[in-house]
């Protein structure tokens, strides 16, 4: 067989080759960092994804060596493929930071902007898409589409009102679950994330799905409300599992688990399991195992330091050693408030990571 | 050494004559100032009888809002706990029931929420942080205490009156009468 062919291609002024047949996505995430469009539907993991949400739209200002012609529309990075010699303009380009910027508004036109409620936020790619390349304020004057929230079964909220449509939840289930059991009905405005009759989603993967939506449509209920993506902290664990790998990311307060999600990556895809396959987890490891004694903890995960996941959590913290006890020949300094005496908050005889619904008043008022 | 202004003048070492020796000239100047200042305006106030007004951007004590049908405002988003710089906020969450929809505006809301003010330096970054306009800084002090566990200052001590079943109450918290 021949020797791969190797495609040079410019991207943000920075050359990097990659075989023929990889994305102008892909080539990005090589060299990272902010030449990397940003991709709302597109998942490498999950085949045939991308292509809709249109926000890693990106300027070809030279096709090819043979063919120097700059493409004459934005392309969707996703799926278009580099040729030999391609420049492609993401950062440097005012003309692809305007379109991403009327795609994010595009996108928002529907979205409630319930942040505040939402357990995605603070991991939302979404927000982060909006933040970073959305404008101030919305056009948009007419009343927002709205939908009821709908259970698809005892683990799964789904908020259809947050929904963009990105597909991916689809594609997860076609491909890592055996049967899929929920679509997209309609069409046009009324498009929307169903089982068509009230169905409950039962797949031992179906968990995935909260993993791979990029926003908050897809919640886990076992976590719902329980408490912000950044209070808690993130470590990886593992277990031994026959259905799935049993690695994880748990994420904890104190010595509870409040939420047990798959490994991501950068570009918040799950990551690959130590045995080379895609780590998505079973239901069991994610929703059933809330307890620390099922996991092995490996150490805490790596969080991006510019994420408000890192927010709190001092990394490397030295305790300076109390010199009290010694001058004070093994006395300890008399404590004036014990804390945990009078605060109300997380009372140690209320867990709630263990309830498998959101807390509610009657489970405060005891 | 050069001098920096012209103003210094040399010490006068006269020896004192008698007059001034007795000071009583000097005494009476003294005397008359004290005096005059009697007839001045008081700069002073009788504190706890008499207040001053505070200034609207005053940073006191925390309330929590609610809206004008009088339910809690605060829906937990943790964003005032995650701006404190003294970590002085901590709340707990909880989905509303059906039936609770009079009392809490959205579908979450803070069951417990807990302000240590031992540790809150009043700087105003969680009003700031705020997206549902739940928590404002107000112009009154947090009150003295000689027992540290009463400056844990939950939910209850916190909240404004409901201005639908307590109005004189939120009035009177809104400083319009």
């Amino acid at each position: 067989m021949a020797e791969e062919t190797l495609f040079k291609v410019t991207i943000d002024n920075i050359t990097v080759e990659v075989p023929a047949g990889t994305t102008i996505l892909q080539a990005a995430r090589k060299i990272g960092g902010e030449v990397t469009p940003p991709a709302m539907c597109y998942y490498s993991k999950l085949q045939g994804s991308g292509g809709k949400c249109r926000t890693c739209l990106v300027e070809v200002s030279k096709g090819s060596e043979k063919d120097p012609r700059p493409m004459p529309k934005l392309v969707a990075s996703c799926r278009t493929t580099v040729m030999d010699g391609m420049e492609v303009k993401n950062v440097t380009s005012p003309r692809v930071q305007e379109a991403r910027a009327g795609v994010v508004e595009f996108l928002l036109i529907n979205h409630p902007l319930d942040c505040p409620i939402c357990d995605q936020a603070g991991e939302c790619h979404l927000q982060d898409l909006s933040y970073e390349h959305g404008k101030e304020g919305s056009r948009y004057e007419f009343q927002k589409r709205t939908f009821k929230k709908v259970d698809l079964g005892e683990y799964i909220q789904l908020h259809m009102t947050r929904c963009i449509l990105c597909y991916r939840c689809v594609f997860a289930a076609d491909q890592i679950s055996p049967k899929r059991e929920h679509g997209v009905l309609d069409r046009g405005d009324h498009a929307q994330i169903a089982t068509f009759i009230q169905k409950n989603l039962h797949n031992e993967f179906i968990g995935n799905v909260i993993d791979v939506c990029p926003v908050g449509a897809l919640t886990d209920k076992t976590f719902r409300f329980k408490n912000r993506v950044w209070f808690t902290k993130p470590v990886n664990a593992h277990r031994h599992c026959d259905k799935c790998c049993g690695e994880v990311q748990l994420w904890l307060r104190g010595d509870e688990v409040f939420r047990v999600t798959a490994r991501k990556d950068e570009w918040g895809e799950v990551k690959e399991a130590s045995n080379g396959k895609t780590g998505w987890i079973c239901n069991d490891c994610r929703f059933e195992k809330k307890n620390l004694a099922d996991w092995v903890i490996e150490g805490p995960t790596n969080v991006n330091r510019h994420s408000v996941i890192a927010q709190n959590k001092y990394v490397g913290l030295v305790k300076p050693t109390e010199t009290f006890p010694a001058i004070m020949k093994g006395r300890n300094p008399k404590l004036l408030m014990d804390i945990h005496s009078v605060s109300e908050v997380n009372k140690p005889n209320i867990h709630l990571s263990q309830l498998e619904r959101p807390a509610h008043s009657t489970d405060f008022n005891q | 050494m050069q001098a920096l202004t012209n103003r210094a003048q040399p010490v006068n070492r006269k020896p004192m004559t008698f007059l001034e020796r007795l000071y009583l000239i000097n005494i009476f100047k003294g005397m008359l100032i004290t005096f005059s200042h009697i007839f001045k305006k008081q700069p002073t106030i009788q504190y706890p009888e008499q207040k001053r007004p505070f200034s609207p951007v005053f940073r006191g004590l925390h309330v929590l809002n609610r809206d004008e049908e009088g339910r809690e405002r605060c829906t937990a988003c943790g964003l005032c706990a995650v701006a404190c710089p003294a970590e002085a906020i901590t709340m707990e969450a909880a989905e509303r029931l059906p039936g609770e929809e009079n009392l809490y505006r959205e579908e979450k809301y803070a069951a417990r929420y807990e302000i240590n003010m031992l540790r809150c330096i009043f700087c105003g970054l969680c009003e700031e942080a705020c997206p549902k306009d739940a928590i404002y800084l107000s112009e009154t002090f947090a009150p003295a205490n000689f027992n540290r566990n009463t400056f844990i200052y939950g939910k209850e001590d916190l909240l404004i009156p409901n201005p639908v079943t307590e109005p004189e109450a939120y009035a009177k918290a809104k400083g319009l009468n």
